[in-house]
């Protein structure tokens, strides 16, 4: 790669190096991120596979093993039918619940995007506070529930960062922000009790917030969609290494996405490539840099 | 084993989402004030004891956010012991599409590790607080509750453990049944055909009862429907195949030989298929035109990987009976349309369009008809389901209203999809059937769901319409499906396909029963979803989310295999012949035994009578519409405009649908600095990584109709090949599709004006083919629904004719797209094509309800080149915005440019007005025009490229002030702030 790679400009990846992440992209069920998704991790150089769900589920007991990212993607699984993630949730937790302790136990890294955030959140991946190697997983303590201005809302936000959170999906991006299309009627983050929201908070397991126009975080709509409490747009595990977003990294990876691209581009300040990009490298990189 | 019943609800302290929308909507559409709290059940019909159940109920039931019980929840009291309580309980009929149901019904499978025989029923409980008992009954009536597919218990203060589940069917021996026609009467066959919700005609029953008599027996129960739905103007266009006594005003007489569809749409495009060799616009061994007019959409070319494939549906008379459930259907079928073309195609993208009535409507509704505020909620909620499970964004959206709507609403539904060159090596295009494949059904299971659908349609709408022919799509089922297709397609396990809508089995297999000359099937094998349905039924039901597919004997077992791992249910039925018959027996018994030729050919085509007789239409005295349009008001009547229902932004609703994920979108259905504006066309790739696109537009202007349909074609032609181009769009690669929705347009004593509708729709036709052929854009895909009245409590309403042209466009390179939105402070303003006095029946004469002359006519012969130089300024990056004109003309552009941009506009009319007045200027619904931006120093180039085409400078894009200036003759006619402006086309959507 030339000097003027913009993804080793951007995103300090080195796509040779990528070339050792691979990414495994669970679909079906009427999950439907797939394509942009394995196109966003293509692009900093990873490998991504598309697997059916239910051959993941029917694989041998290291089919986790040979991935370093886990992404569960947007969509509807089971049509978001008794809740949102519900479904899909007890499928992996029934029939995938073991390897999948097992695999973040070893280290491995999960991203959540939308209805696979929900779905972590109902699996007991995330927060998991107090999880031990060996626990299996651990149960719901958080969930998404209903926005508080009703409904299903497909509009772009802006987030801020954390940069004292452990999230290495976001590391690096404190002091900016970041704009991301949201699409999702239930994305309001709760937790079982005060206790797990302030263990939560004092260990900075909210990397990501819906930022207002100055880009303070906020519970105003729209700039917050969904009314989530100190405008928690996502939520990871006291690793770093799982992590649950709202809105859709993967729907901004073409420059042309942004709503605004045609004034950026008339103002000479439209970037290389898409900027959601930024948080999928966070990952790629932290599995490069062995975090 | 018996049934258990689960509740859940909102944890106490948190939000109960849809109580909280249920009471709002009580309050705004029903103005009823009641405390709301709403339980899921659901109701477990399954092979599990108590245990499993509460272990179920532990795994349903959100920790964090929910509440559960086995059996019932507690009812406490309200916090005032003397208002009552009302619980109502709804749940489906039996025998309706319960997709909760199946998923809940997966999930105890997972849950308790095995296989669970039975079945699952949801319900929903409101509890309504402190309202009398005629509120909470007409809070069921008129908002919760629908009786075509719902049961509804109503209980007060206490409720009562329910343990009854709405299964369906019952056990019996299906029969078959002949019906006698020998020597039937006219009277008795009419009655035959009415009764048993056939719509054939008197001469089509009679060309049944002689083809039965030469082959010298009675046609079964299974034959006479099956003949029905072939026959019925569904599936067989007779309208538009038939042959047309045309008269005009003058008393001139001609003869419309072989019909309208070869005539002019076919003929259309076949005209522009010889242009486009004469003029190799293609290499040989590519035509633009990969496949049109016999597939279930139409397929063009697009790169030299993937072809196009674009369908638009309307769904429109199960749309007015059950709107979420009608819709729906209507969206996810149309998806199936673009799946089953050629051996398939992958959807890309959705676009939709509704014509309702007024939301606001006052008067008292005949029996039989929802508000049209309901028919439109229940559409948008149906087609949002229906696109965002699917996992499709939309593109186009777009709603009308008009009181004549009132008694059908139109739901246009569509697909553009993308069919890979070549699947497993052979040409994706074709489906290769040959003898001894397999007939093989893919999908939900058969019911008596969307029983009649296809011959439904093609009547009226009446109180007694059938409580079947409403089917309720379940999008998951047909994502898996679909997922599954495109894995079986890959492996090449698939050697055709179609899919079961209208007419059920009988439409599908019998059409791909015309590839190999036969095919023969066994519907004792058919999987159904209760027992108990006749053989006939099985053969002609609706039920959604299947398709035919065609299978080779060799690849069958691998198709089986992948099917059980992607939990599809798929079936051999039979295999295609060479037999020259459609044969389908039950087991031992025969259902139908039919000549192909005699099904296929045999529809008597008689000769249908038109005669136009232009409108007399008693136009506004002058001096009303002087005062009303005096100068003056400028100002006011833009504002007014704004807030119409037709020009209001429709944004906060269609936001719901998604429109975003793929990834793909470049310029998205919203525009502007706040996204709130409705842009002029929408673009999107269609592959990662690739720099191609699709550009959508259409156009529709049912109004004009009133005047002319010849006009109103050519507008609708003239405005969807606007809007493609101005956003960015080839001009040598377009393609459209035309939908027309018309009143029953064939004379008889409940249609004594048929000749004139008739004549409408050869107006309309022969419009729309001049258009085509003058900007070659070929037809590639279309559909009819010719029958959209209602009589209703003894009044008929009729919706105005009304055709939609969809037009898709293709861009090499998506970063050269363009929108409406100004970019810079300083650009110059320029519009293209004449302003003329053309404001009869335009958005601001129906708003100011005026009766005016004037349709806006469209000049084909100058608009074509026009068009040609203005795709050549925009290619050579001449042109930083573009916007098309049409309903509000340039009032209502300039009002959207303002607000898209936050930049000020100063405008002069001067140039463009010549003799007409400022308003009319403003107002004028004129064809062939193109409002656009340019840099100042792009001026000279841009008026060298376009200044033989009625090229007028307007004006500068101001600063950042965001005001819209109107000079006119050296006065201030207009003058308002871009917040202002905003405001207004946001009111009409807060209130949705």
């Amino acid at each position: 790669m030339s000097i003027h790679d913009p993804i080793q400009e951007l995103f300090a990846i080195d796509r040779r190096q990528a070339r050792d992440v691979r990414v495994l992209v669970m679909t079906g069920y009427g999950l439907n991120c797939e394509a942009e998704t394995i196109a966003a991790f293509e692009r900093l150089g990873a490998v991504a596979e598309a697997r059916h769900v239910a051959d993941v589920l029917e694989g041998g007991d290291d089919v986790l093993s040979a991935y370093q990212i886990l992404a569960f993607i947007g969509g509807f699984s089971f049509g978001d039918h008794i809740a949102s993630g519900r479904v899909y949730a007890n499928r992996v937790r029934f029939r995938l619940g073991d390897r999948l302790g097992r695999y973040i136990d070893d280290g491995g890294l999960a991203l959540g995007i939308c209805n696979g955030f929900q779905t972590l959140v109902k699996l007991g991946v995330l927060p998991a506070l107090g999880r031990s190697v060996g626990d299996g997983l651990a149960p719901q303590s958080a969930s998404l529930v209903a926005n508080e201005r009703l409904g299903y809302r497909d509009a772009w936000v802006r987030l801020g960062f954390d940069d004292a959170s452990p999230c290495v999906f976001t590391r690096g991006l404190g002091g900016r922000t970041l704009d991301l299309p949201s699409r999702h009627g239930e994305g309001k983050l709760i937790f079982a009790d005060e206790e797990i929201r302030e263990a939560v908070l004092a260990a900075h397991l909210i990397p990501a917030r819906y930022v207002d126009e100055a880009g303070e975080p906020t519970e105003e709509w729209p700039a917050n969609p969904n009314g989530s409490a100190g405008g928690a747009a996502g939520l990871c595990d006291p690793s770093g290494r799982i992590f649950g977003l709202m809105p859709h990294p993967e729907a901004y990876l073409d420059p042309e996405n942004h709503p605004h691209w045609r004034a950026q581009e008339a103002a000479g300040e439209l970037p290389p490539v898409g900027l959601g990009l930024h948080i999928l490298a966070g990952g790629v990189r932290a599995v490069i840099d062995g975090l | 084993m018996p049934v258990h019943r689960l509740e859940i609800e909102a944890r106490p302290g948190l939000s109960d989402a849809l109580a909280e929308s249920t009471a709002r909507r009580l309050r705004s559409e029903l103005a009823i004030t009641a405390a709301v709290r709403t339980r899921r059940v659901y109701l477990l019909d399954l092979e599990i004891d108590g245990e499993g159940a509460a272990a179920v109920l532990e795994r349903l039931v959100d920790p964090v956010a929910e509440v559960g019980a086995l059996g019932m929840l507690d009812d406490p009291h309200g916090p005032d012991g003397e208002e009552s309580s009302w619980f109502l309980t709804i749940g489906l009929r039996p025998g309706v599409t319960d997709s909760v149901g199946r998923s809940v019904h997966r999930a105890v499978q997972d849950i308790l590790g095995r296989d669970v025989v039975g079945e699952v029923y949801t319900a929903t409980v409101y509890r309504l607080d402190g309202i009398p008992r005629e509120d909470a009954e007409r809070a069921a009536r008129e908002l919760l509750y629908n009786p075509l597919i719902e049961r509804l218990t109503i209980e007060e203060g206490r409720r009562a453990l329910d343990l009854s589940v709405p299964r369906a069917g019952v056990p019996r021996t299906p029969e078959v049944a002949t019906v006698g026609l020998a020597g039937a009467s006219d009277a008795e066959l009419e009655r035959i055909s009415r009764e048993g919700m056939l719509a054939l005609s008197l001469a089509e029953m009679r060309a049944i009862e002689a083809h039965f008599a030469e082959v010298g027996r009675s046609p079964t129960d299974a034959e006479l429907e099956c003949v029905a739905q072939t026959w019925s103007e569904h599936c067989k266009h007779k309208i538009f195949a038939s042959p047309i006594d045309y008269t005009d005003p003058s008393g001139e007489r001609r003869l419309i030989e072989e019909g309208l569809f070869r005539s002019t749409i076919r003929g259309a495009t076949e005209a522009i298929a010889a242009q486009r060799v004469q003029d190799q616009l293609d290499p040989a061994d590519a035509p633009f035109l990969v496949s049109v007019f016999h597939d279930n959409a139409g397929v063009i070319r697009f790169t030299e990987a993937d072809h196009l494939v674009y369908k638009v549906e309307t769904h429109n008379s199960p749309s007015a009976l059950d709107p979420y459930g009608g819709a729906m259907t209507g969206i996810v079928g149309v998806n199936r349309d673009t799946l089953a073309t050629g051996l398939g195609a992958d959807n890309l993208t959705n676009v939709w369009g509704y014509c309702f009535g007024p939301p606001d409507y006052e008067e008292a509704l005949p029996p039989g008809l929802m508000h049209p505020r309901r028919i439109r909620d229940g559409v948008h909620h149906g087609v949002i389901d229906g696109g965002n499970q699917s996992g499709l964004p939309y593109s186009r959206g777009f709603e009308l209203f008009d009181r004549r709507y009132v008694g059908k609403p139109l739901v246009y539904c569509g697909t553009v999809g993308v069919m890979p060159v070549t699947s497993a090596g052979r040409p994706g295009e074709v489906k290769v059937i040959e003898p001894g494949d397999l007939v093989v059904m893919v999908g939900g299971r058969i019911g008596k769901d969307g029983i009649h659908g296809a011959t439904f349609s093609s009547v009226e709408l009446g109180e007694d319409s059938p409580v079947q022919a409403v089917q309720i799509g379940d999008p998951i089922t047909q994502k898996m499906m679909a997922d599954f297709l495109a894995e079986a397609r890959e492996a090449g396990l698939c050697s055709g396909l179609t899919d079961n809508g209208a007419g059920g089995l009988s439409s599908s297999v019998g059409e791909m029963a015309l590839a190999t000359g036969g095919a023969e099937i066994d519907l004792a094998l058919a999987p159904l979803k209760y027992p108990g349905l006749a053989p006939w039924e099985i053969l002609i039901s609706e039920a959604q989310e299947r398709m035919t597919l065609a299978v080779r004997p060799a690849e069958i077992d691998a198709l089986m295999t992948l099917a059980a791992r992607r939990e599809v249910e798929v079936t051999v039925l039979g295999s295609f012949t060479e037999s020259g018959r459609l044969v389908v027996r039950h087991g031992e018994a025969m259902v139908c035994d039919l000549d192909l030729d005699f099904l296929h050919d045999g529809v008597p085509l008689p000769t249908l009578s038109a005669r136009w007789s232009p409108p007399e239409r008693a136009l506004s005295e002058a001096s009303v519409v002087a005062t009303r349009l005096a100068d003056g008001r400028a100002a006011e009547l833009l504002l007014d405009l704004l807030s119409a229902p037709n020009v209001a932004s429709g944004e906060a609703i269609a936001r719901a649908y998604d429109h975003e994920v793929k990834g793909l979108s470049v310029i998205k259905p919203w525009v502007g600095v706040r996204q709130d504006v409705p842009s002029t066309a929408t673009v999107m790739r269609v592959r990662h990584g690739r720099s191609e696109g699709i550009v959508l537009g259409e156009g529709i202007h049912p109004y004009y109709s009133d005047i002319d349909t010849e006009a109103m074609a050519m507008a609708a032609v003239d405005e969807g090949v606007r809007r493609v181009l101005c956003g960015g769009a080839r001009i040598d690669r377009l393609a459209a599709l035309d939908n027309f929705c018309w009143p029953d347009p064939i004379r008889s004593a409940k249609t004594p004006d048929g000749e004139h509708k008739l004549a409408q729709l050869v107006r309309c036709c022969e419009g729309l083919r001049a258009a085509c052929e003058a900007y070659g854009v070929p037809l590639v895909s279309g559909k009819d629904s010719m029958k959209n009245d209602a009589t209703l409590g003894g009044v008929k309403i009729s919706i105005p004719p009304t055709l939609l042209v969809s037009v898709l466009g293709q861009i090499e390179d998506v970063r050269r797209a363009l929108d409406l939105t100004p970019l810079a402070a300083g650009d110059r303003i320029g519009v293209i094509g004449e302003t003329a006095d053309e404001l009869g029946e335009s958005e601001l004469a129906r708003g100011q309800g005026l009766v005016l002359d004037g349709v806006p006519r469209t000049d084909l012969e100058r608009c074509a080149p026009r068009y040609q130089a203005f795709a050549r300024a925009r290619d050579a990056g001449k042109l930083r915005s573009a916007h098309a004109l049409g309903r509000g003309g340039l009032a209502l552009a300039l009002a959207h440019m303002t607000v898209a941009g936050g930049l000020g506009l100063e405008v002069e009319l001067d140039g463009i007005a010549g003799e007409l007045s400022a308003v009319r200027t403003l107002f004028s619904e004129s064809t062939g025009r193109i409002i656009f931006t340019c840099r100042e120093e792009d001026a000279d180039a841009v008026e060298a490229e376009l200044g033989e085409h009625a090229l007028q400078w307007l004006g500068v894009v101001g600063p950042p002030s965001g005001w819209l200036h109107v000079r006119h003759r050296g006065e201030t006619v207009l003058g308002v702030g871009g917040q202002v402006l905003r405001r207004r086309l946001q009111r009409q959507g807060a209130q949705r």
